[in-house]
C-alpha cells in the first residue's frame, strides 16, 4: 500500500482516539543453536492503517496468522512495531518512553480470550480486580479500594461476594466477567477486546456480549473488537475491518460491509458462516473459498489473496492493489471491483 | 431392552412402533454416569433416539450438557473407572453394542462406525505417517495386504481432496495445517467403509473458510456413499446448514427432537427457543439487544427430580419443580419434553 492512501485513511471525519498509519510488524525467524541468525521473517502485519473514533466500536475480523491480534498487542505496545505510526489522543506511542507510556496505559486496556489463562490462580478475585489500581496508584485507600472492588463486580453482574473467591471457583462466563472488572478498574477509555467471547457458550455469550453494549453505553467506552466471529462482530461493532495475511482488504461501516461486500476474500468469508436458519441456508449461496492460508514467512506475491481468488487476473500476481476509498467510508484493496 | 414406563411412551413418541426396520441406530434410555468424589455425575441421563441409514442427525447443546458422553457412549469409549453406562441399549445394525465383547467392540469402531473428533492433532499418531494412519485401520479391520491398503490409502485421500497425496502419504501429522488434518481423519473414518460416522465437533478448532470446505467435503461424502452421520456441535448455524433431524441436549437428556425446520421455525421447548434468541445472527437488522438465558447450566451431581432448566425458565410453574417432564409429540416427527410446550413459541418470531 503506498503513503498516499495511508495517509487518507482518516475517513468519517470527527476526531480519532486512535490512529494506526501503515503499521507493519515482522517477527524473524532465526536459525542456529548457539550462533543464531535471521533467515527470514514473518510479516505479521504488513502494512495497515486506521482510525477509531470516539465512542467508536470497530472491529478486526479475519482468520488465525491475519494478523488482526498481533495489530492489538501492538497498539498496546506489548510489541515494538518494525514500522508505522499508532496514535492515541494526538500522542504516538512507539515514539514515548515507558515512563511517558505509563499514564496512558491506564486508558488504554485489554480483555483476553481465555479467562482461564487470564487471571492469576493465585490470586483472589478481590486482589485481581485492585492491582491495577494499586499499579496506577488510583485509590490508595484500602477501604476504599475494596470497596470500588465491589462495585465492579457488581456493575459487571458479579456478586460482591465473589471477591474473596478464587479464578477457579468460578465458570467460564464469570472469569471473563472478571476480566472485564478488571480492565474497568482504572476507568479507561480504549479497551482492546481479544477474542473476548469467543471461548464461551452461546447462552453465556450472550450475556457478556449485553454486558459490553452497556458499559460501551453507560462509560462512552471505545472498543477495538477482535474477533473471528462475524456473527458476533455484525451484532457489536460500527465499522469492520477484514484482515487477511496481515492486510486490512476491506474496511466499511458493518451494514454496508455486510450487506455489500466487496472484496472476494469479504465475499467468500461472509458465504462460508452458516446462519442458525435451514430456511435461509437452504437459499444461501455456499461458494467455498479454496485452498488454505498460505505462511506469512512467504506470502505470494502481488495481492496476497491472489492463489484462492475466484476473480484473479494476470496483474494481481504482481502488484499489492492500492487500499483505496470506493465510496464514502468503504475502503477495499482489489483491483478487481 | 429395558420396558420402563417412560421408555415406552417415548418410543411411541419417536414413532419407533411404526417403522421398526429402517433404523441403523436405535438408543434406548441410555445412562452414562461418573463416579466422582464430588458426587454422581449424571452426565447422560436416560436419552433415547435413532439414527436412519444415511440420515444427519444433529446433536446441540452447550458444553457439559452430555452431547460428547453420549457419543462416546455409542463407542464405549467411556473411561472406567470414574465413568459408566450404567443402563439402557444401544442397537447398531442389529446388533446390542453393549452386550458385545471388547474384542468384538473394537471390529466395530473404526470398520462399522467411524469416527472424527475435535482436535485432528491430538486424535492423530505423532510418530506415525499419513500412510500408517490409514494403512493400519485397513490392516485390521479388512484384513488387506500392505500394498493393497496402500493403494486405498492413496484413493481415500483423493477422494478427500489432498493436494499431491503421493507426497502427503510420507508425511507426518505435524506437517500439515488443521484443516489437512481433519481431512486426513475423514479419510481414516471413511476408508473401512462404515455405515455410520460419529464426528464430535469437527470443524470446531478451524477457521470459517476451512470450516466451510471440511463441513462441505462430509456431506458430500456421506451423501455420496450413502453413510449416516451424527454430528455433535455447538454451533446452531452448522446444525442449520447440514442436519436433517437435530436433538436438543440440555443436562444430560434430549429435550427437544424433530426435523431441522421444526426445531428452528416452531421450537416447543424454552431452552431451545431461548438458545436461538440468544445468538447474533449476521442477516439481521443490528440494533437489537440479545437476549441471554439467564443463570448457568445445572451442577449435574444435583439433579433434582424436577425439570433442570426450570431456574432458567421464562414458562416454569410449580409442577416443573415436582417432575421432569418426558418427551411428547407435539406434531408428527417432533416431540419436546415441558410441561408448558403448548405455551413455547416464536411469537415476536426469530425470523
Amino acid at each position: 500500500m503506498n503513503e498516499g492512501s495511508a495517509a487518507m485513511v482518516a475517513d468519517g471525519g470527527g476526531d480519532a482516539l486512535v490512529r494506526v498509519r501503515d503499521l507493519k510488524m515482522y517477527f524473524p525467524v532465526t536459525e542456529g543453536v548457539l550462533i543464531s541468525r535471521v533467515v527470514a521473517h514473518v510479516k505479521a502485519v504488513d502494512g495497515i492503517s486506521f482510525d477509531i473514533h470516539k465512542g467508536e466500536t470497530l472491529g478486526l475480523v479475519g482468520e488465525s496468522g491475519c494478523g488482526k491480534t498481533t495489530t492489538g498487542r501492538c497498539i498496546l505496545q506489548l510489541e515494538t512495531a518494525t514500522d508505522g505510526e499508532i496514535w492515541f489522543d494526538g500522542q504516538e506511542l512507539n515514539k514515548l518512553s515507558k515512563a511517558e507510556m505509563r499514564p496512558l496505559r491506564q486508558r488504554i486496556q485489554v480483555i483476553f480470550q481465555d479467562p482461564y489463562s487470564s487471571l492469576n490462580p493465585r490470586m483472589k478475585i478481590g486482589q485481581i480486580i485492585a492491582e491495577p489500581m494499586m499499579v496506577h496508584g488510583i485509590i490508595t485507600d484500602r477501604n476504599e479500594r475494596d470497596a470500588r472492588v465491589r462495585e465492579l463486580l457488581e456493575l459487571c453482574g458479579l456478586n460482591p461476594k465473589f471477591a474473596d473467591r478464587y479464578p477457579h471457583e468460578m465458570s467460564g462466563g464469570q472469569r471473563q466477567r472478571v476480566g472485564i472488572a478488571r480492565a474497568l478498574a482504572v476507568k479507561p477509555e480504549f479497551i482492546i477486546c481479544d477474542e473476548a467471547v469467543s471461548a464461551l457458550d452461546v447462552s453465556i455469550q450472550a450475556q457478556v456480549i449485553n454486558l459490553l453494549e452497556d458499559l460501551r453505553d453507560e462509560f462512552g467506552l471505545t472498543y477495538l473488537f477482535i474477533s473471528h466471529d462475524l456473527s458476533v462482530v455484525h451484532h457489536l461493532c460500527h465499522r469492520v475491518a477484514v484482515m487477511y495475511l496481515g492486510h486490512i482488504v476491506e474496511l466499511a461501516e458493518t451494514e454496508e460491509l455486510f450487506g455489500n461486500p466487496l472484496h472476494p476474500y469479504t465475499v467468500g468469508l461472509l458465504e462460508a458462516v452458516p446462519i442458525p436458519d435451514p430456511i435461509v441456508e437452504r437459499k444461501r449461496a455456499h461458494q467455498v473459498i479454496k485452498g488454505e492460508i498460505p505462511s506469512p514467512i512467504n506470502p505470494p506475491s502481488g495481492c496476497v489473496f491472489h492463489p484462492r481468488c475466484p476473480k484473479a487476473v494476470d496483474g494481481c500476481k504482481i502488484n499489492m492493489p492500492e487500499f483505496r476509498e470506493i465510496k464514502p467510508g468503504h475502503w477495499v484493496a482489489c483491483t478487481e471491483v | 431392552m429395558r420396558v420402563g414406563r417412560g421408555s415406552r411412551r417415548e418410543r411411541a413418541a419417536h414413532g419407533a412402533d411404526r417403522e421398526a426396520v429402517t433404523k441403523l441406530l436405535e438408543i434406548r434410555d441410555l445412562k452414562t454416569q461418573f463416579f466422582t468424589s464430588a458426587g454422581v455425575v449424571r452426565a447422560v441421563d436416560g436419552i433415547t433416539y435413532d439414527v436412519a441409514p444415511g440420515e444427519t442427525v444433529a446433536v446441540v447443546g452447550e458444553s457439559g450438557c452430555g452431547k460428547s458422553v453420549s457419543a462416546m457412549s455409542i463407542l464405549r469409549l467411556i473411561p472406567d473407572p470414574p465413568g459408566r453406562i450404567v443402563s439402557g441399549s444401544i442397537m447398531f445394525d442389529g446388533k446390542d453394542l453393549l452386550a458385545l465383547s471388547e474384542a468384538e467392540m473394537r471390529d466395530v469402531r473404526g470398520r462399522d462406525i467411524g469416527m472424527i473428533f475435535q482436535e485432528p492433532m491430538t486424535s492423530l499418531n505423532p510418530v506415525l505417517t499419513i500412510e500408517r494412519q490409514i494403512t493400519e485401520t485397513l490392516e485390521e479391520h479388512l484384513n488387506v495386504s500392505r500394498e493393497a491398503a496402500r493403494e486405498k490409502a492413496l484413493e481415500m485421500l483423493n477422494l478427500v481432496g489432498i493436494s499431491d497425496p503421493e507426497r502427503r502419504l510420507k508425511q507426518y501429522p505435524h506437517h500439515l495445517s488443521g484443516g489437512m488434518r481433519q481431512r486426513v481423519m475423514i479419510a481414516m473414518a471413511l476408508a473401512c467403509g462404515p455405515k455410520l460416522i460419529i464426528a464430535d465437533e469437527p470443524t470446531t478448532a478451524l477457521d470459517v473458510t476451512i470450516q466451510a470446505q471440511i463441513l462441505e467435503l462430509m456431506k458430500e461424502l456421506t451423501r455420496d456413499l450413502g453413510v449416516a452421520m451424527i454430528i455433535i456441535t455447538h454451533n446452531l448455524g452448522v446444525v442449520a446448514r447440514y442436519a436433517d433431524r437435530v436433538n436438543v441436549m440440555y443436562a444430560g437428556r434430549i429435550i427437544e427432537s424433530g426435523d431441522a425446520v421444526q426445531i428452528y421455525h416452531n421450537p416447543k421447548h424454552p431452552y431451545t427457543l431461548a438458545l436461538l434468541r440468544s445468538v447474533p445472527r449476521m442477516d439481521q437488522a443490528r440494533g437489537q439487544k440479545l437476549r441471554p438465558i439467564d443463570g448457568q447450566p445445572p451442577d449435574l451431581t444435583k439433579l433434582d427430580e424436577g425439570c433442570a432448566f426450570r431456574p432458567r425458565c421464562e414458562f416454569a410453574t410449580e409442577q416443573c419443580a415436582r417432575a421432569a417432564p418426558v418427551l411428547e409429540e407435539t406434531e408428527p416427527g417432533h416431540i419436546s419434553a415441558c410441561w408448558e410446550k403448548a405455551r413455547v413459541g416464536l411469537t415476536e418470531a426469530v425470523g
